[in-house]
């Protein structure tokens, strides 16, 4: 059984998550990465996607965030979500609209570099979505 | 002298507002709980986002990367005054104390020969700083809808504040709320929020210990990103605490009310009894020497 660490998972509105885990694995902005205890310090932003914790009791919980960033040291995990839900309790409808929102943004882009960022970030809320539907 | 009818007028309707402000008073304390459970359970957002940032900004240890939101433009001649107060009144001197240190403000810059730009939150502070400073307010942010203050709403402020910073519409944003320190006491504070000027938080140093980080991307690129999250946080906040010191004003100013309201009602009905007794004495008087007289 792999050493327990100290995770928090923190929305600007409330504190969803403060326990000991095993390990979570965390959608950082240049990839998913799983941290287990002892990692080395890292920061990293995230992009919108699913954080799973393995709880030190053996449970494993999942939570949608919709990007944030996550600071890393030896000791535990922080992460910021600018908003977060446990996956049982997405409203499909808040997803939808915020796709729909992405996609505006896309649309209405002034320059290249701002629809390649609006466009990727839609492509991260409909991953998203594919990966939570058919739980 | 008022007549007996009108007197017992007067007693129900000082009882009737009485009922209504001691039912305001509770309506305040109930909602005035919720509004400081919300500003506590912001609070560790905050707190680690003061600290990431100290981290961060000592990593790049004020290089040439930082992102304008942070150095600033270098000028100070335009101020963005954001200025946060309640939708409601009825909580005593809570609006007019933010609305005074927000102009005492404005009287200053102007006197510096300072360009002023206001953006009002909540439709009392519009409705003061409207009488004398009308031509300065650009914007004004109605949260009178919103049921529960949500991130969101400090986010859609924040964004509207960025977005006119990075068309150089201002140099230097402040931000005035109300700071909760107790139910009897709010403090009206202002904040600089652009150019963020970063404490250097020593208690960053503690959980994180002065590790080499790693950062992924870059760290400019993870402060451009972490520097409007922080303003939209630092707005959230003022928001939270504005919501939590209107409540507590309202439930003493109620408090008052209520107190102000029993002694009337004390008062009014020691003249109604006196003067009932005088009208019951005076008809004795006259049967009497009604009788007497025969």
């Amino acid at each position: 059984m792999a050493e327990a660490f100290k995770f928090e998972l923190v929305s600007p509105e409330r504190l969803l998550v403060s326990a000991e885990v095993e390990s979570v694995v965390i959608p950082g902005a240049e990839g998913e990465m799983t941290v287990m205890a002892h990692h080395a310090p890292v920061m990293t932003t995230i992009k919108p996607g699913v954080v799973t914790v393995k709880t030190a009791s053996g449970g494993e919980e999942r939570y949608v965030v919709f990007g944030g960033f996550a600071d890393i040291v030896p000791a535990g995990c922080t992460l910021l979500a600018e908003s977060a839900v446990a996956v049982k309790d997405v409203d499909r409808a808040d997803l939808a609209r915020r796709i729909q929102e992405a996609k505006e943004d896309a649309a209405d882009a002034k320059d290249d570099q701002a629809r390649s960022k609006a466009e990727q970030f839609l492509s991260q809320l409909t991953t998203l979505e594919g990966a939570i539907l058919p739980a | 002298m008022p007549s007996l009818k009108d007197l017992r007028n007067r007693i129900a309707s000082v009882k009737a507002t009485q009922k209504i402000t001691k039912a305001m008073q509770m309506v305040a304390a109930a909602k005035l709980r919720r509004a400081q459970e919300a500003a506590e359970a912001a609070r560790p957002y905050s707190e680690r986002m003061g600290s990431v940032l100290a981290n961060i900004t000592q990593a790049i240890g004020g290089g040439g990367d930082a992102p304008a939101l942070m150095t600033g433009t270098g000028k100070d001649n335009v101020h963005l005054l954001v200025v946060c107060t309640a939708e409601r009144g009825l909580c005593g001197g809570f609006n007019s104390q933010i609305a005074r240190l927000a102009r005492d403000h404005i009287r200053r810059l102007l006197a510096d020969g300072k360009q002023v730009k206001i953006i009002c939150v909540g439709k009392k502070g519009f409705d003061i700083l409207r009488r004398d400073y009308a031509s300065m307010i650009l914007d004004r942010v109605d949260l009178r809808e919103v049921k529960t203050l949500g991130f969101v709403n400090a986010d859609a402020i924040a964004k509207k504040v960025i977005h006119l910073f990075n068309e150089g519409a201002f140099d230097i944003c402040t931000l005035f709320y109300s700071q909760f320190k107790s139910v009897i006491s709010q403090v009206p504070t202002a904040q600089q929020i652009i150019p963020a000027g970063v404490a250097s938080a020593p208690a960053a140093a503690v959980d994180g210990g002065n590790a080499v980080y790693e950062y992924e991307p870059e760290p400019g690129e993870i402060l451009s990103d972490l520097i409007p999250r922080n303003i939209s946080v630092q707005v959230f906040r003022a928001l939270l605490e504005n919501a939590a010191g209107e409540m507590g004003a309202k439930m003493s100013a109620m408090d008052n009310a209520t107190r102000n309201a029993g002694e009337m009602i004390n008062k009014l009905s020691i003249t109604y009894n006196r003067q009932r007794q005088a009208q019951i004495t005076k008809e004795l008087i006259e049967i009497i020497s009604g009788a007497e007289a025969l």
